[in-house]
């Protein structure tokens, strides 16, 4: 009799909600582009709006500031690239960027390309052992020419250890000299409090399936008065700087999602946090040397986020071998090609390439039980051995 | 069929494999899909689609267990297979030889590093699309055979294995010739049922091995250039920019400025990498009728003396043979003799379709000519 599979990656992506299936079904059998003149164009332009809408009023935003995208990556790519380079053309002395050594590839890899094929100066801040930025090196970076300076991009949350970034003093930092701030709020929204006009940030980047929405929709929210050259163009539906036909059952999908995940955020986190504890707790009782990679639980870390380092393992036996017995999990460490490379946040907070290797993620979310602890905490030990011993060879 | 086993399935990408991979779900056993990441840089080594290296090639392998329903994951291998694989084949053509980096990566990576860790990892064994079979002989070792499809065969390049190795083993395409692998692989829905086969050397693009080893070899000793002299005349009648773009037999490519006396082609007949000089001749001084092995490896009891016959390179003839074994040392005798055959290549040694052993070749003697 094979046992339901225990699913602790909801950070890489979490089961859709109830609510949010319902509202994408609900629109999926309309008809109407949002940006057409007739009644069924302004039925689907009602319900983006009302979409809208409804995603402002749980996040602090003003509808005005949410533009529809195709998730995480595209948002990051607008923020940066349609920031920095309006910046740079208001005063060409604006050739830096300022982020952090711990960002996911969608906010890295953008600011390599600007760096290598558009004269941007990248500088990737370094992070404490524990995964949070370095505030003194922000600081450093920004009073050596806070003139130069055209943007600064810094995670809420970090995918990875789960450390929650130091948003507040960033924008405080920032907002000396004027400069814009923005975040990938991805991994926060939904898991911790995330208010966009409290938190002063001109933009903030997040996705639908990460919080019970669909996949391929996600919004950048970013200020009025914030100058954002497009990436992509053609119809100019997103205030001009962003193109293409809405995708109206997503767009009303993650609405639902984004709606539901935070007005229950506090809940949530109580009780994944919770789970999350009970699980590290049991796996360090049974494999006594590992360890929990990140900020300590409690505020300053996502509720539901154990990245573990498991010594003398490799992450991807590990892996394996849970797989093998229908607990999925994460390595935490990017694919490159297929071929696991070790993890750029673990080498950035000081671990060694083997340290770096050996550890796994597991994120619980809304449809985790203390059945899937239990299950984990029985299998963790004979795995680790098992892996252990591959490991030895 | 015997019990089921916990089964790593390596798969390039390729069609054999995949068609072995579903032969070894289809025999019961529990099979995991592997593939092999060998570069660290996928992009650098072969691009197209005759490889194992290359991404396309890792997608198709991962296609391919889907439709087969399998476990897939990607272990890399890359550091391994760069110091025992690649670096020993530069090695060996700085040092003037001729490796066969395929006998190697069965040797240390496929039969050594991933066995060891599936193993480690609660599997029983590897099964592999090679041609090749196995069976349980009378003293209850595990004998390998040549392949039923002669033109298929890889038993050479499985010489390497030892009883340890080959006991935990599957090779489930032994006994079926290519066209049926093929068919097979279409009417199980593998979309890799037409992809044509793999011929040169997976970490070497475009089969530019010269190429390859200019840029690689870079300023070590060897690569200086040298001469190339006439062995009939003594007389120099060209010059190259490294002994690592030569191999024992070669005729191709040697751009001689002096046409031979007798009007006749030239080969390749001798290599000396600390001068550089390359040396040519007749074809008739390329025969051998003696080798000497080094570095052994048998397939299961250590011979005394073996009368059967060798294989001298990869899809070469069978010669009849009698081989001595001295400790590290094989010393074969060529009933008939060979042409060509260069020191690194291996001599895999058969008795009938078993496979022996093989040794890799340190010298060889010509047949004195009379």
């Amino acid at each position: 009799m094979k046992q339901p599979l225990v699913y602790l990656d909801h950070a890489a992506t979490t089961p859709m909600l109830p609510v949010a299936v319902e509202a994408m079904t609900r629109q999926l059998t309309g008809v109407g582009n949002a940006s057409s003149l007739h009644a069924s164009g302004r039925g689907a332009r009602r319900v983006v709006e009302e979409s809208r809408e409804t995603i402002a009023g749980v996040i602090g935003a003003r509808p005005g500031d949410v533009v529809f995208t195709s998730g995480g990556t595209e948002s990051d790519n607008l923020a940066l690239k349609g920031i920095f380079w309006s910046r740079r053309a208001e005063d060409p002395r604006r050739t830096r960027i300022l982020s952090s050594a711990i960002e996911h590839h969608a906010v890295l890899d953008p600011l390599h390309w600007l760096a290598e094929s558009d004269g941007a100066d990248v500088e990737l801040l370094p992070v404490t052992s524990e995964g949070v930025l370095d505030l003194d090196a922000l600081r450093a970076a920004v009073d050596r020419d806070p003139g130069s300076v055209a943007l600064i991009s810094v995670m809420w949350a970090n995918n990875e250890v789960g450390s929650l970034q130091p948003i507040d003093e960033v924008v405080a930092l920032a907002a000396e000299h004027a400069i814009p701030v923005h975040t990938d709020a991805v991994q926060a929204l939904g898991q911790v409090p995330v208010d966009f006009a409290a938190s002063g940030v001109d933009a903030l980047t997040f996705t639908g399936h990460k919080v019970g929405g669909p996949y391929g929709v996600g919004a950048l929210v970013v200020r009025r008065d914030v100058a954002v050259s497009a990436l992509v163009h053609g119809g100019g539906q997103e205030r001009d700087i962003r193109s293409g036909t809405l995708d109206v059952p997503a767009i009303a999908s993650l609405a639902a999602a984004v709606e539901e995940s935070v007005k229950h955020q506090h809940e949530h986190a109580v009780r994944v946090a919770d789970l999350r504890d009970d699980l590290v707790r049991r796996v360090v009782e049974v494999v006594p040397d590992a360890h929990l990679h990140g900020t300590p639980s409690g505020p300053l870390r996502l509720p539901g986020n154990a990245h573990i380092g498991f010594p003398g393992c490799e992450g991807d036996s590990l892996l394996m071998l849970l797989d093998a017995r229908g607990i999925e999990c994460s390595t935490g460490s990017a694919c490159s090609a297929g071929v696991p490379q070790p993890s750029h946040v673990l080498l950035a907070m000081g671990c060694d390439d083997d340290q770096a290797r050996h550890s796994l993620r597991f994120s619980l979310g809304h449809t985790t039980t203390r059945d899937d602890v239990d299950r984990l905490v029985e299998a963790i030990g004979p795995v680790v051995e098992r892996a252990r011993a591959a490991r030895a060879r | 069929m015997g019990r089921p086993l916990r089964v790593v399935a390596a798969m390039s990408g390729g069609v054999d494999s995949a068609v072995a991979a579903a032969r070894a779900v289809e025999a019961g056993h529990e099979v995991t899909g592997v593939h092999l990441a060998l570069s660290r840089n996928p992009a650098s080594y072969r691009s197209g689609a005759r490889g194992c290296c290359t991404i396309e090639d890792s997608n198709d392998a991962r296609r391919a267990a889907d439709v087969i329903g399998i476990p897939f994951y990607v272990w890399d291998l890359s550091e391994r297979f760069h110091e025992d694989v690649v670096e020993d084949f530069m090695d060996e053509y700085a040092a003037g030889r001729t490796p066969n980096p395929c006998l190697r990566c069965n040797e240390k990576i496929k039969f050594a590093a991933v066995l060891d860790r599936a193993l480690a990892l609660g599997f029983d064994a590897v099964a592999t699309g090679h041609y090749a079979r196995l069976r349980t002989g009378a003293d209850g070792l595990i004998e390998m055979h040549r392949a039923s499809d002669h033109a298929k065969d890889q038993s050479y390049v499985l010489g390497v294995l030892d009883q340890e190795q080959l006991r935990h083993s599957l090779f489930p395409l032994g006994d079926t010739d290519k066209p049926a692998v093929r068919r097979e692989a279409e009417a199980r829905g593998l979309l890799v049922a037409d992809k044509p086969d793999s011929h040169d050397i997976c970490f070497v693009a475009d089969g530019d091995n010269a190429g390859w080893l200019r840029e690689k070899l870079g300023d070590r000793a060897p690569n200086h250039g040298g001469d190339i002299v006439d062995a009939t005349t003594g007389e120099r009648v060209g010059s190259h920019a490294g002994t690592y773009a030569f191999t024992i037999g070669q005729r191709r490519g040697l751009r001689l400025g002096v046409p031979a006396a007798d009007g006749k082609p030239r080969f390749v007949l001798d290599i000396e990498p600390v001068s550089g000089t390359v040396t040519v001749g007749p074809r008739e001084r390329l025969a051998v009728d003696h080798v000497s092995g080094i570095r052994p490896r048998w397939c299961g009891t250590v011979p005394e003396r073996v009368d059967g016959t060798v294989q001298l390179r990869a899809h070469g003839a069978e010669h009849r043979a009698v081989v001595v074994v001295a400790g590290d040392h094989v010393e074969i005798d060529l009933l008939d003799p060979a042409e060509g055959i260069a020191p690194g290549q291996a001599a895999v040694i058969y008795d009938g379709t078993r496979v022996v052993g093989s040794a890799t070749i340190s010298a060889t003697r010509p047949v004195v000519v009379r």
